[in-house]
């Protein structure tokens, strides 16, 4: 049970997805410009890993090693189309925002990683408890990021203003504050998982490389 | 001059690496040297020049709104488009497997160099996105088509030769040890994103901007227009007020 337990919890931390194994990066800098759409990503890659792990954890036996690539592929392609078609159904607007990056959760490479790395080897139980750890983990890089991108860069959280008024120069406003513009630019992105892994690497020193 | 600057416009402006963050997982995992980016690099644009001319004929024919239209009237209302990530997957990475096998049966020393590299390219996320962007951006012809996947494929090249070279030269210089290997590439490959972002003023048009500055133009005309009648107007009255003199 203890290890089971692992299992969710390592991901979050010393074993996080994004910032220790990189994997899965390319979605998680594009659409975090807002938190919401950070969250729905988040859920999105939850669902299809969740599901996807245990789909190909009671397929491992049967799928042949040579062609295994191709069949996780469309495992994934069809849970990705549920997320996708989903989303126009219930959020169209936020759909827009995602745009292809929906679609990309089927190139993710967390995805694909575990699905080699733990599925294949072991049981539905394990693996839905692996591919729920490691997308929490996935997840909470993305609202990190996005929380700091949508607080700094346009003032908002949800889209709900917290810090004032900016142009009745209400709250923080009225002291002189400025937006930074340029936090809702793409290389921002880059730069705070940079100031991430920055401050997880020197709180636990085993994690430094070379 | 649309191919031109279509071109242009995929390698420097929407470049995969730095304004869409496509395949950044290949990118981070291997550049630590020139060499197996180069490799990695060749073997994405080859890539990227097949699949996505062959994923825009399935758009066209197969997959968009109204595409089947060519097999007869009953079938011009049908709409297969949800079906477009598992069509556009499965073509890729069989694609892949295909020219992993042709490569290796005609071109030994080529296959010995970007060989390795192929399998992993399945699952890079910049072919799937040059195929769906190829769609969301509704590229208009087979040609342009290509030249997207060509012109994206050199810019995913150059960003990893860039960030390799630099990863190489990096390891003589004193970075804090925290943020050694991982954190400082994506704070370099966030430096680089911000240079590359001044392309972004190379735009000739045929774009939002070129959109735009019509609509201002327009209005611009217009305001012409009012101050022309004005001028008339004036010109009327001198006139007749020279008549009356």
């Amino acid at each position: 049970m203890a290890k089971d337990s692992r299992l969710i919890l390592d991901p979050l931390t010393d074993n996080n997805p994004i910032t220790i194994q990189v994997l899965g990066i390319c979605s998680a800098l594009a659409i975090t410009a807002e938190l919401e759409a950070s969250i729905v990503m988040s859920v999105s890659v939850l669902f299809v890993m969740g599901v996807g792990n245990v789909v190909i954890s009671l397929m491992r036996n049967i799928i042949p090693s040579k062609i295994r690539i191709i069949a996780q592929l469309i495992v994934v392609a069809t849970l990705v189309i549920i997320v996708d078609l989903v989303l126009k159904a219930f959020a169209y607007e936020l759909s827009k925002t995602l745009s292809v990056f929906v679609g990309l959760i089927i190139t993710n490479c967390i995805i694909m990683g575990r699905f080699e790395a733990f599925a294949l080897g072991n049981g539905p139980w394990r693996s839905f408890l692996d591919g729920i750890g490691n997308a929490l983990g996935y997840g909470i890089i993305l609202i990190i990021v996005g929380f700091f991108r949508e607080l700094l860069g346009s003032g908002t959280l949800l889209g709900i203003p917290v810090l004032g008024d900016p142009i009745e120069k209400t709250g923080l406003y009225a002291l002189g504050y400025e937006n930074n513009g340029f936090m809702l630019l793409s290389p921002m992105a880059l730069i705070v998982v940079g100031i991430i892994i920055w401050v997880q690497r020197s709180r636990n020193k085993d994690l430094i490389e070379d | 001059m649309e191919h031109l600057e279509l071109f242009f416009k995929s390698i420097f402006i929407d470049n995969m690496v730095f304004a869409t963050f496509l395949g950044m997982c290949s990118y981070l995992a291997v550049s630590k040297k020139v060499s197996t980016a180069v490799g990695l690099g060749a073997a994405v644009i080859f890539v990227l020049a097949i699949t996505v001319p062959l994923n825009w004929l399935l758009d066209q024919y197969i997959l968009q709104p109204g595409a089947l239209s060519w097999l007869g009237e009953d079938y011009a209302s049908y709409d297969l488009s949800f079906l477009s990530f598992i069509m556009f997957i499965a073509t890729i990475a069989t694609m892949v497997q295909l020219v992993e096998i042709v490569v290796e049966k005609f071109s030994p020393s080529l296959y010995n160099s970007l060989g390795i590299f192929l399998p992993l390219i399945a699952v890079n996320c910049a072919i799937l996105g040059g195929s769906l962007f190829m769609q969301s951006r509704e590229i208009a012809t087979l040609g342009l088509a290509l030249n997207y996947g060509i012109g994206s494929g050199i810019g995913w090249f150059l960003a990893i030769l860039a960030i390799a070279a630099i990863r190489e030269k990096i390891r003589y210089s004193a970075v804090p040890p925290a943020l050694r290997g991982l954190g400082i590439t994506f704070i370099i490959t966030g430096l680089m994103a911000i240079g590359f972002m001044s392309f972004g003023g190379m735009l000739t048009g045929g774009d939002e901007g070129a959109k735009k500055d019509k609509k201002s133009a327009s209005i611009e005309l217009q305001k012409e227009d009012i101050n022309n009648e004005e001028a008339k107007d004036k010109t009327d009255l001198e006139l007749a007020e020279n008549i009356n003199k």
